[in-house]
């Protein structure tokens, strides 16, 4: 039961990189100035890494001979588990922005409590992952900052981001028999004990940006049953086409 | 990438202090390196600008057909390759602007340049990228390409430029064994895999040939950069310098390429080589190749579409500028 249970952790984790990273690709040679091309692509090569760790993992640990690309180009939208923020489109450079603060506020403390986790390769990839969280997080709270107390216009932008996009975080605090059956093994953490981290980096950057916290409201779930946004498949579609068209091809 | 010789027109000379220039000149001659702020010929200026400022921006617009297959990419280490490569790019275009920002030009007026369709960029860019093989044999023969114009350019007499210039041929001699590596994977693949790759190299091929600017007999305007040390070699040489190196390496990844004429002279050593085709060559350059107006308007979208958040980020540092005076 533990290696299904960590297998569908890994999977949960290794789908939330894949799918934010490709979102954030979108922006590549799009953005508003080279310099945020170029931090929006790395922030997205940073969550392929992961992606591309957390998949190879969870092959090894199913045993069933998938490799990264097997997981991550022959699922169907059902069987992708990735939180609902990351899956959100780039309506505009806000929503980006807002999406990659509110996701990285989070990764940050969990990457940081995972670097004690009794499965090594989690903790070593924790490590990892912690210093590149670090600048997403710096990153895109610079920006939350700039736009909230910048023009109107930015202000308005972000604002309506964040109203957006606020539904999707408390899923990010769900704790499943999955989660908690690891926890208790001190593989994994329970999402609940970094929320007040969370809280206060929010806090502390919706203050610098002018910007109001939603009151507490209604939060979107699903994601980690494979219960989506119509997003999801069109993610999917063009970035399985290869795979799938041409099952037999190695690249 | 990268630079093309696109026969602009001769900048107007002006009226110089023969003692300068005689100076000036013997520096050149004695390779050292002119600086920002040495005296420099305005006629030196404005080519050095022009140059730079068009290699920059076909770094930019050179991101946009290897974007296109970002979100495509088959795998996963595939994508994370091609993303770190047009990052690179966008890092060209950001060290380029800045060294034509030396010589007194501000990026935002290059930029509206490129915008205004006043400025030029490389050819190569308004040809499509149809295939994933494109990907590979656009860092292959265009990555190629522009190695061989661009190894020259790190001995250029302009300093910032010059060193610019060895940072760039690093990265593109990295971008030019990847894009070979990706091919030759598919070249190891099936046979549709297969087909992709010289379906790419047989649009590519010609185009990267034209890369190098008209032939010698038509090219007017390298006498001067020639004397400046700017350019040292004719696109003709480098034309035929990177045919002789990629042949070989075509007939080891087992492609043909699109050219009956080629054949090697077996007294020079060289691969003699059809004419690209002029025409096609001068219809993109005028804004009629298939891709031109596409990627001029993702420009323009994309800086229209930032254009709020630049002027929010300008609005944030004056306040922030504003509170830190009134402390």
């Amino acid at each position: 039961m533990t290696d299904t249970a960590l297998f569908t952790y890994c999977m949960r984790l290794a789908d939330d990189s894949a799918i934010l990273s490709q979102r954030l690709g979108e922006w590549c040679g799009h953005a508003s100035h080279l310099e945020e091309d170029i931090a929006l692509t790395n922030i997205a090569l940073d969550l392929i890494g992961h992606a591309r760790e957390l998949y190879t993992y969870a092959g090894q640990i199913e045993g069933k001979g998938r490799d990264e690309d097997a997981l991550c180009f022959h699922r169907v939208e059902r069987e992708f588990n990735n939180l609902l923020l990351v899956e959100q489109p780039n309506d505009d450079f806000a929503y980006a922005i807002m999406r990659q603060f509110l996701f990285s506020a989070f990764m940050l403390p969990f990457w940081e409590a995972m670097m004690s986790s009794k499965d090594e390769q989690l903790a070593g990839l924790a490590a990892k992952a912690e210093k590149e969280a670090t600048y997403h997080l710096r990153h895109s709270a610079e920006w939350v900052i700039r736009l909230g107390d910048g023009t109107e216009e930015s202000h308005n932008r972000i604002n309506n981001a964040l109203e957006f996009l606020w539904m999707y975080t408390g899923e990010m605090f769900e704790c499943d028999e999955v989660v908690s059956s690891l926890v208790a093994e001190e593989v994994a953490i329970d999402p609940m004990s970094i929320k007040h981290l969370w809280d206060e980096t929010v806090n502390t950057v919706l203050v610098r940006a002018n910007l109001e916290r939603p009151t507490e409201s209604w939060m979107q779930t699903g994601g980690r049953k494979g219960e989506h946004s119509e997003h999801l498949g069109h993610i999917l579609s063009p970035m399985q086409y290869l795979q799938r068209s041409f099952p037999q091809a190695q690249w | 990438m990268y630079t093309q010789a696109l026969n602009n027109p001769a900048v107007e000379a002006g009226v110089e202090d023969e003692e300068k220039l005689a100076a000036f000149q013997a520096r050149i001659d004695r390779e050292e390196k002119i600086e920002p702020n040495d005296w420099m010929p305005a006629a030196y200026r404005k080519t050095l600008v022009r140059q730079i400022s068009q290699h920059a921006h076909s770094e930019v617009v050179g991101m946009l057909p290897e974007g296109n297959w970002v979100t495509r990419a088959p795998s996963l280490k595939r994508k994370a390759i091609l993303l770190a490569k047009i990052q690179d790019e966008g890092g060209h275009g950001l060290y380029l602007y800045s060294a034509a920002e030396t010589l007194g030009v501000s990026r935002e007026e290059l930029v509206d340049q490129l915008l205004s369709g006043k400025a030029k960029y490389s050819s190569i860019f308004n040809y499509p990228t149809l295939n994933w093989a494109d990907v590979g044999a656009v860092g292959w023969l265009v990555d190629g390409a522009a190695i061989m114009n661009q190894i020259p350019l790190c001995r250029c007499s302009f300093g910032p430029y010059s060193r610019a210039m060895i940072r760039i041929c690093k990265e593109e001699s990295f971008h030019q064994r990847q894009g070979y590596d990706l091919l030759v994977a598919m070249m190891k693949g099936t046979a549709e895999q297969q087909e992709m790759v010289q379906d790419a190299v047989n649009r590519l091929w010609w185009p990267a040939l034209m890369m190098f600017g008209p032939s010698d007999k038509d090219s007017k305007h390298s006498a001067d950069s020639m004397k400046w040390k700017i350019k040292r070699f004719t696109n003709d040489e480098l034309r035929q310098k990177f045919v002789d190196a990629t042949v070989p390496q075509a007939k080891v990844l087992g492609i043909s390429l699109p050219d009956p004429d080629l054949k090697l002279n077996e007294e020079t050593g060289h691969w003699e080589h059809g004419e690209p085709d002029w025409d096609e060559f001068y219809n993109t350059i005028k804004g009629n190749g298939i891709c031109n107006k596409q990627r001029m308007k993702d420009r323009i979208k994309a800086h229209e579409d930032g254009a709020w958040v630049r002027e929010a980020a300008q609005a944030y540092a004056a306040k922030q500028a504003a509170k830190k005076s009134a402390a």
